[in-house]
């Protein structure tokens, strides 16, 4: 281990360390700008120039590998020189609009110019002005305030995998653009703003709504996708008024994606619910609490002596807290009810032994080797999760991945098999044959199957390689076959060593099945609620239509019921069917829990009050609770519920995490005939949070029908027209696009979407029609 | 020996030949027999290196760093790829060398290559030929099908097993691209920008490999070096200053042109053999090394010779051998606006002095040149220029501030006149 001497102090460093992480070591700070632990070394914007002894030139701490014995003076009279001499540099062009800048009071030059700036310019020459650059609605530039640090544009190459900015010109003409006139689409794009040092780049939806001074922190984890990436909530006034990254190297690092960066504006969004409603008469009218929740009580308990409590169902989102569900849960089976479920996108899966999880630790995805991916659209499923295994990809893991499209993962695939839904069944028995002729112990019946040469190359690669793991994605979880495609999957990671995961779709989908947010034994799954329909149901956080596996039969189960009552924070047109409403808190606005998808238990407070008379869940259920004189509802605080919940916390989650299944593998369900439909929920469709945010609204253009062209040319149908997409009764008029990424026989249509919403199963059978 | 004669000159004999480019010229005069002999004999690495560090060849891009060094520097037995490369990006203002060697003497420079391909252990070289010289990119073009046909280049060169190729790359006219990391950049496709050194090409050069990066009239003196000898060729010149070189000189003489003449020939020599200063007129200063050199006034010039050595101690260097030649009709002011110009549209825009600084100091130049100067203005360059100097990732920065440091210094009251008088000295 070389030892330097860095401003008097030794330091032993690791060997391969700069000047600069061994000045972080001894907890010397040096300025820096293009610098960034997490970003390639550029050693471009020369701030951290220090003395090193025997040097004839100051050298960039950034870059310069440590030796042993060398010695290094960040603050001596040469160093300090070098750094006031690049300040003024970076000055000269800087527009000094601090007064109208977003950054100011949070920004790297600002902060290093009160260090190393001089009081006045001496520079007397024309200043620099730069177009702005439309980047689209997420991120605002004010480009003549770049200071050409080069760190949005390595972002883009590095961690996004998708270069959407570059430099173009040269020296002093040089700017940072996206390419002709192009936007910023990336899901992670928003990362750039906490990059660029200055206000070159900044929130758009948050421009000139508030100084960063008077903001609040408040420390936050996002309600969206399964990884539950940290988050400051940014308060003043009781309003939120953006969200920001924490940094937890273990969960998100210093990244956030799009959805959580910008879904906050929901929270004041014009549907937001903060009065309780009852329709009376067929018409909304706004009630008192005591009103609705007395409705409430009635409503159910007339079904449960009319029809029994099997006729009750209650349907919760996974994006909703530990407590919430706990209480939820506990309300319906103290109904007498099982039919309780949070899995509204499956199809029908069996509910394991414990929950399902990741299988590894997130941090640990950066690490495999082997990776095979089933039925997962990665980078609009899980942004984050997608760039850690890039990351994986780039150290030399060979990513394997089983789906209907060929998306652009941004990263070197090393086998694909490219088919439709029904097919990936037996494409994963082509795989476990294949594994089996190299020689595996592969507990499933191969029997008759050939393997092929994408399988092959599969197997190949699964069996070599040392960390290995076989992912679940969404689609695959929502399978009509999932049971069956998580056999398979098992069966595949037992013959090569790997540990087999899902990709948890909400951020509380592990709590939701640790709350018991799922069917007892006599109960029924979420599908089967609504394809059964129920007399009532208690709906919490939940959109049927947008969430449901079959859109158009949720929508007539809700119908065709007795009473319904929702707990939402947002007036649905989905939720138009119910009798009464109960305004709950959204994100940032309720204290509780969330599990993510590596079992990870994370708590959070409130960070500001809920939206007029919108009260947390878990109070509004313990209050539903008592009405209704089920034992067991006198809890003070959120963390009561919580030790009910989960009693030992983390260790209790530990013990109850489970991904193994006794399902078959070899029962092959019938394929679909004709063309099957690939259903699934945008990016920005996850939850009622992200479905209301205007600006990630904003980034999407309308959903479309996709297919490949042969199959287009098959159905003399041409890209660019009108056609009627149909599920059995259900239709939905779109436009139709050629994608060449698609498997043939299939037509993706998105779910979870308003334009989308009358259609059926997001795996079944569909037809296309000129309009 | 005479000056500018066959017996002296190294890369450009060819010149007194019809069709001087071509193979037959270039083999009838003893031609590739140096790679036949290395090949024949198997002659190890070290003894070509040997020569090559005996007949102290130094850089002719610009730096002087002496080329058996460098050569030594590369890991010749790491086992994956290696690269031999040739910098033809000639864009330094004043120097038009490389572009001679290429058009009338390419296969000097093509077996140059082929033995530093084979010393250095390399797959391939390519030739990185500035933006502005197409006609140049086509003759080594032409020079290639040549060599490649006589079985000079590719699979098995002269049957001895060995394999090696060639390829040019042609470069869009960015000064930068001269720098050795940023022409790799351009090699790959990227933007031409200089890297940031350590790591240097020796370990981490094109595509990420070892890699060896010489001047075109660098490797051009290769065969000549191994023909005759390192000791014969430390003889052309002078002690740590072999060989003759190639001088650019242009400007206000007689006859401009190409003079490959012996290092260490006193300055007032090549004036003579460029016909003297034009007109009559008198000799006011001189650019001794391309327009990144240091001015001299033509005292300090007429008392140097020609070798990286002296012009060092004079305080300022031989550079590329582009001479500028400037007489007393000439306004420094005006002349260092123009350079400071260059400096300023070339700077890469990487970097942050450079970047900022060159215009800065362009700027200033600029209003001094058109009567709009302060007192406080020439300190104020110096300070910039001190700000630039050494703290840039690549030697543009330095280029950048020798003509401004250097014109100010010599012609200091020059400057001042300008200022003070709202007008030019030398031009009413």
């Amino acid at each position: 281990m070389p030892l330097i001497e860095i401003d008097g102090q030794q330091v032993e460093v690791a060997p391969g360390s700069t000047v600069m992480d061994a000045a972080h070591q001894a907890g010397i700070t040096i300025p820096h700008f293009c610098y960034h632990k997490k970003l390639s070394i550029a050693a471009s914007c020369r701030m951290c120039l220090v003395e090193v002894e025997k040097a004839p030139k100051p050298l960039p701490a950034c870059a310069t590998p440590v030796t042993d014995g060398m010695k290094v003076k960040t603050h001596s009279p040469k160093a300090i020189d070098a750094q006031k001499g690049v300040m003024e540099f970076l000055l000269i062009n800087h527009p000094l609009d601090c007064p109208i800048c977003d950054q100011g009071g949070e920004c790297q030059l600002q902060d290093v110019a009160v260090g190393y700036g001089g009081s006045a310019s001496r520079y007397d020459e024309a200043k620099r002005v730069v177009k702005d650059k439309d980047l689209g609605p997420l991120i605002a530039t004010d480009m003549t305030r770049c200071i050409h640090c080069s760190r949005c544009v390595r972002f883009g190459q590095e961690v996004a995998g998708l270069m959407e900015l570059g430099m173009t010109h040269r020296g002093e003409h040089t700017e940072v653009m996206p390419f002709l006139e192009a936007q910023v689409t990336h899901e992670l794009s928003g990362n750039v703003i906490e990059l660029c040092p200055v206000g070159a780049l900044t929130s758009k939806p948050f421009r000139y709504l508030a100084r960063s001074w008077e903001l609040s922190r408040r420390k936050a984890v996002s309600p969206h996708d399964g990884l539950g990436a940290n988050v400051q909530v940014h308060v003043k006034d009781g309003r939120v008024y953006r969200v920001v990254p924490q940094n937890n190297e273990a969960v998100n690092e210093c990244w956030i994606a799009d959805r959580d960066r910008y879904s906050y504006e929901a929270l004041n969004s014009a549907e937001r619910l903060t009065r309780p409603m009852m329709k009376r008469d067929g018409v909304w009218a706004e009630a008192s609490w005591q009103d609705a929740l007395e409705r409430v009580a009635a409503g159910l308990a007339a079904v449960r002596q009319q029809h029994g409590p099997a006729a009750i169902g209650g349907l919760a989102s996974p994006h909703q807290t530990v407590e919430e569900l706990y209480l939820f849960t506990k309300v319906l089976r103290g109904l007498g009810t099982e039919s309780i479920d949070h899995r509204l996108a499956q199809a029908g899966a069996a509910v394991g032994n414990g929950a399902r999880w990741l299988g590894l630790a997130i941090e640990d995805l950066e690490a495999l080797d082997r990776i095979l991916l089933i039925g997962a659209t990665l980078r609009s499923e899980q942004p984050l999760a997608a760039h850690r295994l890039r990351e994986a990809v780039k150290a030399g893991g060979q990513l394997n991945v089983l789906h209907a499209a060929d998306d652009n993962l941004l990263c070197k695939v090393a086998g694909k098999i490219i088919t439709r839904a029904d097919a990936w069944g037996d494409a994963l028995v082509r795989i476990a044959a294949a594994m089996k002729d190299a020689g595996a112990a592969v507990q499933t019946d191969t029997a008759g199957v050939n393997a092929d040469d994408a399988a092959r190359t599969i197997a190949a690669s699964l069996l070599g390689g040392e960390r290995r793991a076989v992912l679940l994605g969404a689609l695959a979880q929502n399978h009509p076959q999932a049971d069956r495609i998580h056999a398979l999957a098992q069966a595949i990671a037992q013959a090569c060593g790997a540990k087999l995961g899902f990709l948890s779709v909400a951020a509380n989908s592990v709590g939701a099945q640790l709350a018991g947010a799922l069917p007892g034994p006599d109960g029924l799954a979420a599908a089967a609620m609504l394809a059964a329909p129920r007399k009532a149901y208690v709906l919490l956080g939940v959109e049927p239509e947008l969430d449901a596996y079959a859109a158009a039969a949720a929508r007539a189960a809700l119908k065709a019921a007795e009473f319904r009552v929702a707990l939402t924070a947002f007036k649905s047109a989905t939720l138009d069917d119910c009798d009464v409403l109960l305004p709950i808190a959204a994100f940032a606005e309720t204290a509780g829990a969330l599990v993510n998808m590596e079992g990870r238990l994370q708590t959070f407070h409130a960070a500001v009050p809920p939206q007029g008379e919108a009260r947390p869940a878990w109070k509004v259920l313990r209050v539903l609770g008592n009405l209704l004189s089920i034992n067991g509802f006198d809890y003070d605080s959120v963390e009561s519920v919580r030790a009910d919940a989960l009693p030992e916390g983390q260790a209790h989650i530990a013990q109850h995490l489970d991904n193994a299944t006794g399902a078959a593998g070899t029962s092959a369900s019938p394929a679909v005939d004709g063309l099957i439909r690939l259903g699934e929920t945008p990016m920005h469709q996850l939850d009622p949070l992200t479905r209301r945010a205007p600006a990630l609204q904003a980034t999407g253009a309308a959903p479309e029908a996709a297919a490949c062209g042969a199959l287009l040319a098959r159905l003399g149908l041409e890209a660019g027209i009108s056609v009627r997409v149909s599920q059995g009764e259900a239709s939905a008029v779109m436009t139709l696009r050629q994608d060449d990424r698609l498997a043939d026989g299939v037509l993706r249509v998105p779910a979870a979407h308003p334009a989308t919403a009358a259609l059926g199963g997001r795996f079944g059978p569909i037809t296309v029609e000129r309009v | 020996m005479s000056l500018n004669t066959p017996d002296t000159q190294v890369c450009l004999w060819t010149l007194g030949y019809d069709n001087p480019a071509s193979l037959a010229t270039y083999t009838a005069n003893g031609g590739y027999e140096a790679l036949k002999k290395i090949l024949a004999e198997k002659t190890p690495a070290e003894a070509i290196i040997e020569q090559v560090k005996i007949s102290a060849l130094r850089g002719r891009g610009g730096a002087g760093f002496p080329t058996g060094l460098k050569w030594s520097f590369m890991p010749r037995t790491f086992p994956g790829d290696k690269y031999v490369v040739c910098n033809t990006d000639e864009g330094e203002p004043g120097t038009f060398k490389d572009r001679d060697i290429v058009r009338f003497n390419p296969h000097q420079l093509i077996e140059g290559m082929l033995i530093a391909g084979y010393t250095l252990g390399a797959k391939a070289g390519y030739n990185y030929i500035h933006g502005e010289i197409f006609e140049q990119y086509q003759s080594w073009e032409v020079a290639l099908n040549e060599a490649r046909a006589a079985g000079l280049l590719g699979k098995d060169i002269l049957g001895s097993g060995w394999d090696f190729d060639l390829h040019a790359h042609h470069g869009y006219g960015a000064y930068i691209c001269g720098e050795e990391t940023a022409l790799l950049e351009s090699i790959e496709g990227k933007k031409g920008q200089p890297r940031f050194k350590p790591p240097f090409p020796a370990s981490y050069g094109l595509y990420g490999k070892p890699t060896t990066i010489n001047n075109t009239e660098t490797l051009a003196s290769i065969p000549w070096i191994l023909r005759h000898g390192g000791q014969a060729f430390l003889e052309l010149g002078k002690p740590n200053n072999g060989g003759a070189k190639i001088f650019s000189i242009s400007g206000h003489v007689n006859k401009p042109g190409n003079y490959e003449i012996p290092l260490g020939t006193p300055f007032p020599d090549l004036l003579e053999m460029a016909g003297g200063v034009r007109n009559g007129h008198k000799l006011k200063a001189v650019i001794p090394g391309g327009s990144s050199a240091p001015v001299l006034p033509a005292e300090v010039m007429m008392g140097l010779t020609l070798d990286f050595d002296a012009i060092a101690k004079a305080g300022s260097m031989l550079g590329s051998g582009a001479v500028i030649v400037m007489d007393e009709t000439v306004c420094m002011v005006k002349a260092l606006e123009r350079l400071s110009y260059f400096y300023f549209e070339e700077s890469c825009g990487q970097c942050t002095p450079c970047r900022e600084g060159t215009g800065w100091l362009y700027r200033i130049i600029q209003r001094i040149e058109h009567g709009q100067g302060r007192p406080a203005d020439l300190d104020e360059l110096l300070r910039i220029g001190n700000n630039i100097g050494g703290r840039t990732i690549c030697a543009l920065g330095d280029a950048a501030v020798g003509p401004v440091a250097s014109f100010v210094k010599h012609f200091r009251k020059e400057f001042e006149y300008h200022i003070e008088n709202k007008r030019c000295m030398v031009n009413h």
